[in-house]
């Protein structure tokens, strides 16, 4: 299984600093899983112009075929002028319309308020859910408060970052297998 | 119709295309050389043409995976192989090419087929080949409806005078040579949706709809609004062809069809789009409303006669060697083509 957690902001600390404790708790867990960390920080990504995902170049094309070949996807946004940043709106725009389709999608907020806890729930999820992904319900919702000198202090946080690891590879496992077992049904 | 050298009382007229793709074959994961690729072609339309289909043609892709780029030239080598089928472009795209040359390869393909030739014109589906061939992207659109008009300018006139924003201006300009009767059926590909349908319409062109999969009811849509629009712009719908063109295979069972063609369309479309085709929407692909024309050779006969009653469409171009397909697999079904299918629609659609 490959899982690849997406932290989709160029810029702020939080949502890699929980980002890094995802692919932590998912490797501890799970070792089995071959998990890949993107920062959209750590890459000179191109805006999308319609182009097929194949034919980017670079560090477009390394992140978008990355992507595509995951079977879970855990992505790690903050909450910029009450929606997600432009950064991960464009990773959206650079994929097939329905790049989620067979994938599992899990998602971690981090944010500045507690006012923006709907933000996932009615800009992020109708996205993915267009994009035919097959997602956690479940987020994390992680505030300002919750870090302190670039750690996560409240455990109650790490308990539901734990949570979604797992809930992100069970349901994989499990979309899989109802998968395979329908697709030999087809006998094609 | 005359003018693009279609006779309706003869009945619908059965094609095969090739995008000229060049992949393995799944089941071996090998693939043939570009030469071998290239003359399976070749063969592919003299054969076509002995199962008596009416028509052939081979498209132009830039990119990893394809063999026909220069299609003009494979054209040439089918027109001089065969004797009556129709040759064409499926297809070829007019936005990173000059019109004039384009013209002048087709026109002498049209002299070396003796009136045989067509040219399908489309905006190209991947855009790598704008940076190969030294285009803008961001031109996508003007590029096409420039060139487009051009070829067609050119199309109905020996002399031409013109200029546009993308080439140099053309001033007396003679085009030569010209084809066997003046001037070449010239087709606009639509991708399906009815927006691109009714820029066909407006121009009063015919349109070559090349379709995936999907309710037979869904492209009736972009059919109708082809015709709305070429009615709109003045044109009379009844004079313009419509061609609808999908993936097509046949076998003795529509589950042995699935089997035979799901791997080649499923891995093929990987490499050359990066996605797979579901096997959910795949199997959907025998029901008897849907447009892909996979399954026996009377389920297959039903399909293309109720698309025919729901289009009124003059010519139905079929998909079949996709994906590293086998030729063994291509001449079982130009077997049933010709036994079979063809002459049942020509029996059911050809004025008596």
């Amino acid at each position: 299984m490959k899982i690849v957690a997406l932290s989709g902001s160029q810029i702020g600390s939080k949502t890699r600093i929980a980002m890094d404790a995802t692919v932590k708790a998912i490797s501890e867990k799970y070792p089995d899983v071959e998990t890949t960390l993107i920062d959209l920080a750590d890459y000179r990504m191109e805006f999308s112009d319609g182009r097929n995902y194949l034919d980017y170049e670079g560090d477009t094309g390394y992140v978008t075929k990355t992507l595509m070949e995951a079977d879970a996807i855990v992505i790690g946004t903050p909450i910029f002028q009450a929606s997600i940043p432009a950064a991960l709106k464009n990773i959206f725009d650079l994929l097939p319309v329905n790049a989620f389709r067979d994938k599992v999608v899990s998602m971690l907020v981090t944010a500045g308020s507690a006012k923006h806890y709907m933000v996932a729930d009615t800009q992020l999820k109708p996205i993915l859910a267009y994009m035919k992904a097959q997602m956690v319900q479940t987020f994390v919702f992680i505030e300002e408060e919750d870090f302190l000198q670039k750690e996560i202090i409240n455990h109650d946080v790490l308990f539901r970052i734990d949570r979604l690891a797992e809930d992100t590879v069970v349901l994989t496992e499990t979309f899989t297998k109802i998968r395979e077992e329908k697709e030999a049904e087809y006998d094609f | 119709m005359e003018k693009y050298r279609i006779n309706p009382d003869e009945g619908l007229e059965f094609g095969i295309y090739t995008l000229g793709d060049h992949l393995p074959n799944p089941a071996t994961g090998e693939r043939i050389s570009a030469q071998e690729r290239i003359q399976e072609i070749i063969e592919y339309a003299e054969l076509a043409e002995q199962a008596g289909v009416d028509f052939f043609s081979v498209g132009e892709s830039h990119q990893e995976y394809f063999a026909t780029q220069a299609h003009a030239v494979v054209l040439s080598a089918i027109a001089q192989a065969t004797k009556k089928i129709k040759i064409a472009s499926s297809s070829t795209i007019i936005s990173t090419s000059d019109p004039v040359r384009v013209y002048e390869n087709f026109a002498t393909l049209d002299l070396i087929s003796g009136g045989r030739a067509e040219i399908v014109a489309g905006r190209a589906s991947r855009i790598g080949l704008f940076d190969l061939l030294g285009y803008d992207v961001r031109n996508y659109e003007e590029l096409f409806e420039e060139k487009f008009e051009l070829l067609r300018l050119i199309n109905e006139n020996e002399t031409v005078n013109w200029s546009g924003e993308f080439r140099a201006p053309l001033r007396d300009a003679q085009m030569l040579p010209r084809p066997v009767n003046g001037s070449l059926p010239i087709w606009r590909a639509v991708g399906g949706t009815p927006a691109s349908a009714m820029k066909a319409g407006y121009a009063g062109v015919p349109m070559f709809m090349a379709h995936l999969g999907g309710a037979t009811s869904t492209f009736k849509r972009t059919v109708d609004a082809y015709r709305d629009a070429a009615r709109a712009g003045g044109h009379n719908p009844d004079e313009l062809p419509i061609a609808t063109a999908g993936f097509f295979y046949a076998a003795e069972t529509s589950q042995q069809a699935l089997k035979d063609l799901y791997p080649h369309i499923n891995e093929g479309m990987k490499r050359t789009n990066g996605g797979g085709f579901p096997k959910q929407l795949f199997a959907q692909g025998v029901d008897p409303h849907n447009i892909m024309n996979v399954g026996s050779p009377q389920q297959i006969i039903e399909k293309i006669l109720h698309q025919h009653e729901v289009f009124g469409h003059q010519r139905y171009i079929a998909q079949i060697d996709f994906g590293g397909m086998p030729m063994d697999n291509i001449k079982k079904n130009l077997e049933l083509i010709g036994t079979e299918i063809l002459p049942a629609i020509k029996k059911y659609t050809a004025k008596k």
